[in-house]
């Protein structure tokens, strides 16, 4: 269970492309606010570039011809630049968007060269795919409080919870869960240190879905839980958890 | 912010008038930079054909995202590597089966010697200010850079296969990059 508490500590790994997808889709939202560390990436990056550029390989003239012919039939990415005003706050706002996506999906957001409209159209194709409304995930994962927590559950499936205490509201994101039979669905809970886990809402158990807005508020919740249950789920867990991810601060 | 390191003279131009749809532009950006792309995807991956792929996926992206190329955030080799870098970890990663991976961090098990660099800084081209300053680094920040950056290892890997702290792990990377910077620095 990683919960990623010391942004600037990723700098390296983040750097060396070497975090996993969830905690890099993290770090990048946290770079998007974070002037200090984007100068220090722009300058790893070309430090570690250089242990890049000791080797030189032949690339065929057949190589170089099929690079031009695809260039000649390939369409430029239209970039546009934000207005400097609010495009702090765009970027942000774009960037978390692609912490949803890339937890969810798996994509990976480069911010080095994808920026704001790379995030974005991965959010879109996201909301594409998935039939989600957008509008409440960016509400939770642009709050300036929001943390992401990443846990493993039992049959090595990665979840994250996104948790926003000031909007009172939580992200719940995992990649392929299995898919239940018999009609039984996932069911997310809030767990307090003590009291019973609250329901926090369902997800089919057909994998389809995989990601949802959690019900309720995480108030003095502690952790996330995901059980199996029954069809229309459970007012209490009937199963063990399929696992626990801690959301303390 | 100081990007002294090897100003590859008149790539960063033609990569702006790629960004404006020069083909001829890009010609010159693909002569400058692929032969040097395709020998870090060589390294990297270890296999011919996977690193022709990741080449051709890696000069059309150069091509398409031009645009976002920002030369006040550093050279137009190093944003290229970077790309070059990225692809072909992902690819490593993605040709590796979960099951393989943990053979493959096993096989890097604890009895052996993770320190290629000594040898690349002995076998190979002492000239080469970046192994010299490699060489330089402690071997506990060394060996996680080399890792992950030539074998495409997560730091969670890294940490495991080394049997260290993920969080040792995580601060050793940066702190052995910057090492490195400063050492290149010095060099210049």
């Amino acid at each position: 269970m990683t919960t990623e508490q010391e942004p600037h500590l990723a700098i390296g790994a983040y750097v060396l492309h070497a975090l996993p997808p969830a905690e890099e889709a993290a770090f990048e939202n946290h770079l998007a606010g974070c002037d200090q560390c984007l100068r220090e990436v722009a300058d790893l990056l070309e430090t570690a570039a250089q242990l890049g550029s000791q080797d030189t390989a032949p690339v065929t003239p057949q190589a170089r011809d099929r690079a031009l012919r695809a260039v000649a039939r390939t369409r430029q990415d239209q970039v546009r630049r934000l207005p400097a005003r609010w495009g702090r706050r765009a970027l942000r706002l774009a960037l978390a968007a692609s912490v949803a996506a890339a937890v969810a999906f798996g994509g990976i957001a480069v911010w080095q060269h994808g920026e704001a409209d790379d995030a974005r159209a991965e959010a879109a194709r996201a909301e594409q795919r998935s039939g989600w409304d957008d509008s409440e995930y960016t509400d939770v994962l642009t709050a300036p409080d929001a943390t992401l927590h990443t846990g493993k559950l039992g049959d090595g499936t990665t979840a994250s919870v996104v948790v926003s205490r000031s909007r009172e509201s939580a992200v719940f994101a995992a990649r392929g869960l299995p898919a239940l039979t018999g009609g039984k669905v996932y069911e997310l809970w809030y767990a307090a240190e003590a009291g019973d886990p609250r329901p926090a809402g369902l997800l089919p158990g057909d994998a389809k879905l995989d990601a949802r807005v959690l019900e309720g508020s995480p108030d003095d919740a502690v952790a996330v839980g995901i059980t199996v249950e029954p069809a229309g789920g459970s007012p209490r867990p009937t199963t063990e958890p399929l696992g626990v991810i801690s959301i303390e601060a | 912010m100081p990007h002294s390191p090897e100003p590859n003279a008149g790539v960063e131009e033609l990569l702006a008038r790629v960004a404006g749809g020069d083909h001829d532009a890009f010609s010159g950006v693909y002569d400058a930079l692929a032969g040097t792309v395709m020998g870090l995807a060589c390294r990297i991956l270890r296999d011919n054909a996977q690193a022709e792929e990741v080449t051709q996926d890696v000069m059309i992206e150069v091509w398409r995202t031009a645009g976002r190329y920002d030369p006040d955030r550093g050279t137009a080799k190093g944003w290229v590597l970077t790309l070059a870098h990225r692809r072909a970890v992902d690819r490593v990663r993605a040709a590796q089966a979960s099951a393989d991976r943990e053979q493959r961090t096993g096989l890097l098990g604890p009895d052996r010697d993770f320190d290629e660099v000594a040898e690349l800084v002995e076998e190979r081209d002492e000239q080469r200010r970046v192994y010299r300053c490699l060489a330089t680094l402690a071997r506990q920040q060394r060996v996680p850079l080399v890792l992950a950056y030539y074998r495409g290892l997560t730091y969670v890997e890294v940490a495991d296969a080394l049997s260290t702290p993920e969080g040792t792990v995580k601060s050793r990377m940066r702190a052995g990059l910057r090492q490195l910077r400063a050492c290149l620095e010095d060099e210049t």
